[in-house]
């Protein structure tokens, strides 16, 4: 089984220095890179099919594709996404304190592909070892002639800039992403324009995932074929798996695209810890609808994961055990989305911190009847759309798949006018 | 045109727009709050949602923001869709789960757009059972009110108060349901437009804080169209009463001059109408023996010649009443002779067909401005916001490529970032719009002149050149007559703030040699007061004439029309210019100086009491119309009286006075340069089906208890003899002829978010046209081929200061400082000074300096403005105790304990 | 009247190196508000008006930035600050008896600091280490697995 994000990552020795990543292989795929044009590189990209590992799950090639290309913006960003902060979420951590280069190596391709000359890592505060671990790295790949003029005598030039962020889970969001980067509040644009046309500054931007990003070095190594064939159904290449809760082993694989989540759960993660059962699982991440038992055998990649009525997302999965109150489990959840709305629209600044409260209230056993009726109503109209970005969107998912899978739980706690739990 | 369907209806609607605009426009009641006309879409609040459908026979469709969805050929959309209004109640509910519900007690209580919009979208039961947020609010100044629980958070106050207006002290603090709209501190909101908030908040947050100290609801107040009475621009106003008093000045739209904005020296600067040292009562001094008025004045009428002064703050009627009293030959304009020059080569340059003068929202398009010798954030506010929006104007035309629609504020902000169209700021001291301006120049009054001749001169090199110009200067020159021959809509603001000719001819001869290249410039010039164009039309001579001619003794009497000649001339001359007659009569409604010379004291109406007509700065007559019959019959407008006066003189007895229309007509006929004026409103006699139109909504309430006091019975309503409008409620419920507009209303629209309805399309001109007549000024003045004078450079002088005039919105203007808002905003007096000056004189900032200036002594505290060239000071122009220089001024200084 | 405090030349020259990297002098806002709170712990209102100024824009409009977000300390903190983590995977593994041994150990709830300054404990979003949960951080350190028996020995290593 192939892993090529993860196969010089060990936690068992000091990252990979400048030398051993290119001992191993590491900046070929940049020098094959540059010696394409840049329109090719799109193509390959696109044709691999490699989807954004963000969340959405676009197309990454096709995204680069809607970058002006005529020579009429001399400035353009590609920016890597490095926030990572949605909960149950941390595998670009693993990327990046495993192997800096390999992200960095992604982005200058990238950025060659879009002809971009200034890119960013925008990293999450948290994040201390990784950013120790970029800065050193950038340092290097500067020394070494891959990042800033003329690079490897090419003609091309790109900086890298590391951010790191304030707080604030809607950074994450690509387009309030670039306002952060603006000095500005974080708060999310209008979807069109996109950034690809009118981004950072103004200027054609891309923003892609730090997972995303670390595939591209292998897919110019290798080329679309071998990626596609990575991946064991609908979608191409390897994913980061994760999972998080009351199992025996929680952590990170890299495994093909579309392993079974009883695969993930039981072979990787050695399956329920003692005395805890299955309930349910979020499988990518706090944004994503509840899978429960009937789909243990559903591969997760995009297509499949949408028919059983969730997302892949993250791909990092959150169990729901049997000793852990549902109620107070989602209650958990949309008090971080309440807290995490940037505040600039309506239904998500007014109704998450409501669905929050109601949660609590039933969680503490002060329920009412008409509680349920308003919890389907706000799952109801903050979906897509109604509201300005996808935080709130998102925030529903878990709160409507609870109320669809674990509903006598939440009744219960009505009637009995306690938490079972507790 | 391209063809919607709207619930299956089909409409043919202009391309271009979006849906919320585009419905507002059919005449569909969409709700809304973040979307503003004026400032655009950004899609925050999610009010305004709607189904599109894919095609015909889509049936599911998708909830879309209204404000955020263009209009498309072909398209299928729903508002009464059950989704799509149920998302719209539900979005009410959430906005209203931490809304305090104190709609008794809120200032903006039954004129409230989130009231309104409440009981469009039909919520009305709340469900959140959980306790409130609450905020503390804020001290933010004189002018407005903060009530921080009633925000609905729709961002409109932050997107006015900076993205629009360029304020700095206001913004949106914290996240999630926690944001806070505020200053950082408590303080005084500093942009001078602030007043607009309490319009453009939906809700109460932000109210006019002057109107809540004498409250009254909207419905409550009786309401007439008005024009502002505080710099020449002439932005309309709705002015509201109630117990006789003036309660509160709000923005009348007009799609040509001020649009949805006004300034906060407009706003409230109405409380002078208040004033408890109103001239209340007429006043016969001893000499004449204390009889009865109109005694005194048939025989004071009878005694001889009369002069007549008039006042480019009062009505075009007034002053021509006047003129016709004391005979043409014997009206003098009232203002300094220099001003009166000024005045005249304005007219003479905007009559001259040679160049384009602009109106107010007009200027907001410009993609190049050079302003020569103005501050207008203080000498023509309004001006100033405009402009603030024209230096968008290039970055947005560059944009026309990048698909963007215009209405999507927020993706346009976002592309332009921080370019901006050139503008060119020259002035002898910093001013506010410097921040926006690519270019600027501190220089003293010949020296702006001199370069705007540079200028003329690198666009038509026939033009002369001044001599001995620095080389910086000139090529900044050759630069800014660059980007005037390549812009689409050069526009040259300059007027009569530094009281300088030569600038004004420089500003002309660019606008000439911009013309000889097939470009008419635009040209704005700014003037003194709100009549002063209307006055400087009647071609009279000026004050100083009028001194030179009383010198003889010749008069008896002078008549003095709303005019403190102190604030015109130096006291002396003042002083020696009443001593020639043996009776003045002063028609005036403050006390002043000149009232206290009066032998004979008239009282007149103020603005908000009378009717008249103005003709502002780009000569558009425009009428403003009683909002109350004054509490005591003795006040009374000017006209009226001097129209009295007249009827003495001929002999006829009071009785069946002339009315407005008539001396309107009168006025045409006299004088046809002011043809058009009769048309700037409807006559007295316009009726809609027989009926008049009411200056009070429908739910005025309490008129028996008004004067309960006094009587039970309700008594006869006043009658308006010289307009249309009528004191109550009862009359034509339609929509009225734009000019004769009291207040906005239309059924669900109780706020003046209403004003849509009254226009032809959202945002667009009023239906049946914006108000006001350009005059032609027929005949007024051959084409004026005065050689351009160049001046000569300025120079220090050893022995005096020159002094420049440095206008304040706060404080310059004369009526509109008896605020007691506006006055508390209002500078101290002041000597400001360049560094090399203040270091000559040794002084420090607050030293006490003392300026000698013809015989007047001012001792000042010292400001140090360093961009100030070395001999020139800076004075507050015309603060209440500071008037009387003769501009321009020359001054000795020195420091005061040396 | 304004600002009281200015800013060291260290601070500016960190700031200036900032500034330099941005098309536009405010676009340094968040980064400037992160040099000065590593320099002083927190961003007092004199430090806010400093960096404003330092920026050329109003306080009003860093403060818009500064309050956004949640890691811009506006009052003071302790020598050493706790977050806690409290989302989704620490919830589920127990983060809730963490508090309860912090807020009896050191008296302090989230939001509050210890009397003697020493701490402030707040609650974070996901530190992304769910794997490992629960978790926390003190000042750059990352503590993972945590349990009722380290946390004796963690605070102990802060003074
Ligand atoms: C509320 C919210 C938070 C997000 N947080 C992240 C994040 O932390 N990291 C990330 O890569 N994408 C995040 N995304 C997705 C990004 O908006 C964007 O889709 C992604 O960075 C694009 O990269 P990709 O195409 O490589 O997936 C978030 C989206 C939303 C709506
Ligand atoms: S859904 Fe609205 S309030 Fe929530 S984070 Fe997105 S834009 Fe902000
Ligand atoms: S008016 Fe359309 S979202 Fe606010």
């Amino acid at each position: 089984m192939e892993t090529p994000l993860t196969q010089h990552i060990s936690f068992d020795r000091p990252c990979y220095s400048l030398r051993d990543y290119e001992k191993n292989g590491g900046y070929q795929a940049l020098r094959k890179a540059l010696s394409l044009s840049p329109e090719n590189i799109t193509n390959i990209v696109q044709a691999s099919d490699l989807k954004g590992r963000g969340g959405a799950g676009f197309n990454t090639g096709m995204k680069w594709s809607f970058v002006p290309m005529n020579g009429h913006y001399p400035v353009k960003y590609l920016i890597a996404n490095a926030d990572e902060m949605e909960p149950g979420t941390f595998k670009d951590r693993m990327l990046m304190e495993g192997n800096p280069h390999q992200l960095i190596e992604g982005m200058i391709i990238s950025a060659f592909a879009i002809q971009a000359n200034i890119s960013y890592i925008f990293l999450r505060w948290a994040y201390k070892k990784a950013g120790r671990l970029l800065k050193h790295a950038m340092d290097e790949a500067y020394a070494a002639g891959y990042l800033g003029k003329n690079i490897l005598g090419t003609g091309y030039n790109l900086e890298m800039y590391l951010h790191t962020g304030v707080g604030r889970y809607i950074c994450g969001e690509e387009t309030a992403l670039l306002n952060a980067l603006e000095g500005k509040r974080a708060t999310p644009r209008a979807k069109p324009p996109f950034p690809q046309v009118s981004g950072l500054f103004g200027k054609p931007t891309i923003v892609n995932n730090v997972e995303t990003l670390c595939n591209i070095p292998h897919i110019i190594n290798n080329g679309p074929d071998w990626f596609k064939s990575l991946g064991k159904g609908n979608d191409a290449g390897t994913k980061i798996y994760g999972v998080s809760g009351r199992v025996k082993r929680p952590g990170l694989w890299e495994l093909p695209m579309g392993v079974s989540m009883r695969e993930l759960i039981d072979d990787c993660a050695g399956g329920m810890a003692n005395g805890y059962g299955f309930r349910g699982a979020l499988p990518g991440g706090a944004s994503t609808d509840f899978l429960v038992k009937e789909h243990l055998d559903i591969n997760l990649d995009y297509k499949s994961v949408a028919a059983a009525g969730s997302r892949l997302g993250t791909g990092t999965m959150i169990i729901l055990d049997d000793h852990t109150c549902p109620v107070g489990f989602v209650h958990n959840l949309e008090h971080f989305f309440a807290q995490e709305s940037c505040g600039w629209c309506t239904p998500c600044r007014e109704g998450l911190p409501w669905t929050e409260k109601i949660l609590l209230s039933i969680e503490r056993g002060e329920g009412k009847p008409e509680d349920l009726d308003l919890l389907d109503m706000h799952t109801r109209f903050l979906g897509p759309g109604n509201t300005f970005c996808a935080l709130a969107p998102g925030a529903m998912e878990p709160l409507q798949s609870a109320l669809k899978y674990f509903r006598e739980d939440f009744e219960k706690h009505i009637d009995q006018k306690k938490c079972p739990w507790r | 045109m391209v063809r919607i369907y709207i619930d299956q209806k089909p409409y043919d609607v202009k391309p271009g727009k979006n849906l919320l605009e585009t419905c507002l426009t059919l005449g569909l009641d969409l709700p809304y709050f973040c979307w503003h006309p004026a400032m655009g879409s950004v899609g925050a609040c999610r009010q305004c949602a709607v189904k599109v459908f894919k095609d015909e026979n889509d049936r599911t469709g998708r909830l879309v923001m209204a404000c955020m969805e263009g209009v498309r050929d072909n398209m299928y959309l729903s508002v009464n869709d059950p989704t799509a209004h149920d998302f719209r109640s539900q979005n009410i509910e959430w906005l209203m789960s931490n809304h305090p519900h104190d709609c008794a007690v809120c200032d903006e209580g039954g004129s409230c757009h989130l009231q309104d919009m409440t009981v469009m979208t039909g919520h009305a039961y709340r469900r959140y059972r959980y306790p409130k947020r609450t905020y503390q609010n804020q001290y933010l100044g004189p002018f407005l009110h903060h009530e921080m629980n009633r925000c609905i958070q729709c961002y409109r106050c932050v997107r006015f108060y900076k993205d629009y207006a360029g304020g700095k002290d206001l913004d949106v603090f914290a996240a999630h349901n926690h944001v806070y709209f505020g200053r950082e501190k408590d303080g005084v909101l500093e942009n001078e437009f602030s007043g607009n908030l309490a319009e453009v908040c939906p809700t109460g947050v932000f109210t006019d804080k002057t109107l809540r100290e004498h409250y009254t609801r909207k419905w409550d107040m009786t309401m007439a169209p008005s024009i502002c009475q505080h710099c020449s621009l002439g932005c309309n106003i709705i002015a509201g009463e109630r117990y006789g008093a003036l309660r509160q000045i709000t923005n009348r739209f007009n799609g040509a001059v001020n649009g949805y904005f006004i300034c906060d020296r407009g706003r409230y600067g109405y409380e002078f109408v208040n004033d408890p040292d109103r001239v209340k009562q007429p006043a016969v001094r001893a000499e004449n023996d204390g009889g009865n008025l109109f005694e005194s004045i048939s025989s004071i009428l009878a005694e001889g010649k009369m002069i007549g002064i008039g006042s480019p703050r009062a009505s075009l009627e007034a002053n021509f009443a006047l003129r016709r009293l004391v005979g043409e030959e014997h009206f003098y304009q009232g203002i300094p002779e220099n001003e009166a020059r000024l005045m005249s080569k304005i007219l003479s340059i905007q009559l001259s067909g040679h160049v384009y003068t602009p109106p107010l929202k007009e200027t907001e398009y410009a993609d190049v401005v050079l302003v020569l010798g103005e501050d207008p954030t203080n000498s023509a506010p309004r001006l100033a916001l405009a402009l603030r929006q024209a230096v968008r104007t290039k970055p947005l035309e560059d944009m026309a490529g990048s698909n963007i629609p215009l209405w999507h504020d927020a993706a346009v902000r976002e592309l332009i970032q921080d370019d901006k169209g050139a503008l060119f700021m020259a002035y002898p001291v910093h001013t506010k719009l410097d921040e926006l301006a690519y270019g600027t120049l501190h220089a003293a009054p010949e020296d702006i002149a001199r370069f705007g001749f540079a200028i003329a001169h690198y666009i038509d090199s026939n033009a002369p050149v001044p001599e001995s110009m620095d080389a910086q200067a000139l090529e900044s020159a050759k630069h800014i007559a660059d980007l005037l021959q390549k812009a689409e809509r050069p526009l040259i603001v300059s007027g009569t703030t530094l009281f300088n000719e030569d600038i004004i001819q420089a500003a002309y001869q660019i606008g000439r040699a911009l013309e000889k290249g097939e470009k008419k410039a635009g040209l704005s010039f700014v003037m003194p007061e709100c009549n002063s164009a209307g006055l400087a039309m009647m071609q009279a001579p000026s004050l100083h004439a009028a001194m030179k001619a009383a010198e003889g003794g010749t008069f008896a009497t002078a008549v003095i029309l709303e005019n403190d000649l102190y604030r015109r001339a130096a006291r002396a001359e003042v002083d020696n210019f009443f001593r020639a007659f043996k009776n003045i009569i002063v028609l005036d409604h403050l006390q002043n100086d000149t009232t206290s010379k009066a032998t004979v004291l008239i009282p007149a109406a103020t603005f908000a009491e009378g009717e008249g007509t103005l003709v502002n700065n780009e000569l558009r007559a425009q009428r403003f119309f009683q909002v109350f019959m004054p509490k005591n019959e003795h006040i009374r407008e000017s006209w009226r009286w001097l129209d009295e006066f007249g009827q003495f003189r001929l002999g006829t007895m009071p009785g069946d006075l002339r009315e407005l229309d008539n001396l309107v007509e009168e006025l045409v006929g006299a004088m046809p340069q002011f043809k058009g004026v009769e048309s700037a409103a409807p006559s007295a006699d316009f009726r809609i089906n027989g009926q008049r139109i009411p200056r009070e909504p429908h739910r005025f309430s309490g008129r028996t208890a008004i004067l309960a006091n006094v009587a039970v019975s309700e008594p006869k309503p006043p009658q308006d003899t010289d307009s249309p409008l009528s004191f109550t409620m009862e009359g034509y419920r339609g929509m009225p002829p734009a000019p004769l507009t009291p207040f906005y209303w239309s059924p669900g629209w109780n706020s003046g978010q209403s004003v849509h309805k009254y226009q032809s399309e959202a945002g667009g001109p009023l239906r049946g046209g914006d108000p006001g007549v350009r005059l032609a000024g027929e005949g007024l003045f051959s084409v004026n081929g005065a050689p351009s004078h160049i001046p000569a450079a300025f120079k220090r002088q050893e022995q005096a200061m020159a002094l420049v005039p440095l206008a304040h919105i706060f404080g310059s203007d004369e009526l509109s400082v008896h605020s007691p808002s506006v006055e508390g905003r209002s500078p101290r007096p002041y000597i400001a000074l360049g560094s090399r000056d203040a270091e000559r004189l040794q002084a420090v900032e607050g030293d006490i300096l003392q300026m000698r200036i013809a015989g007047q002594v001012f001792d000042l505290p010292l400001i140090l403005k360093n961009e100030l060239p070395e001999g020139l000071a800076g004075l507050p122009y015309n603060l209440p105790s500071m008037s009387g220089i003769a501009w321009p001024a020359q001054g000795v200084l020195t420091k005061t304990g040396l | 009247m304004i600002a009281q405090e200015t800013l060291t030349p260290e601070e500016m020259a960190e700031i200036d190196h900032e500034i330099a990297l941005v098309p536009v002098r405010r676009a340094a806002a968040i980064e400037a508000l992160k040099i000065v709170q590593q320099h002083r712990g927190w961003v007092s209102d004199d430090s806010l008006h400093a960096v404003a100024g330092y920026l050329e824009i109003s306080p009003e409009e860093l403060d818009s930035v500064s309050t956004f977000y949640n890691l811009v300390f506006r009052r003071p903190v302790g020598r050493n600050v706790i977050l806690l983590c409290d989302s989704i995977s620490c919830y589920v593994m127990g983060y809730e008896k963490i508090y309860e041994q912090i807020r009896e150990r050191l008296g302090i709830a989230f939001g509050q600091t210890t009397p003697d300054g020493r701490f402030t404990l707040l609650p974070n979003a996901c530190l992304g280490t769910c794997d490992h949960a629960p978790a926390l951080m003190i000042n750059n350190e990352l503590f993972r697995n945590v349990t009722e028996n380290d946390l004796d020995e963690i605070l102990d290593r802060y003074h």
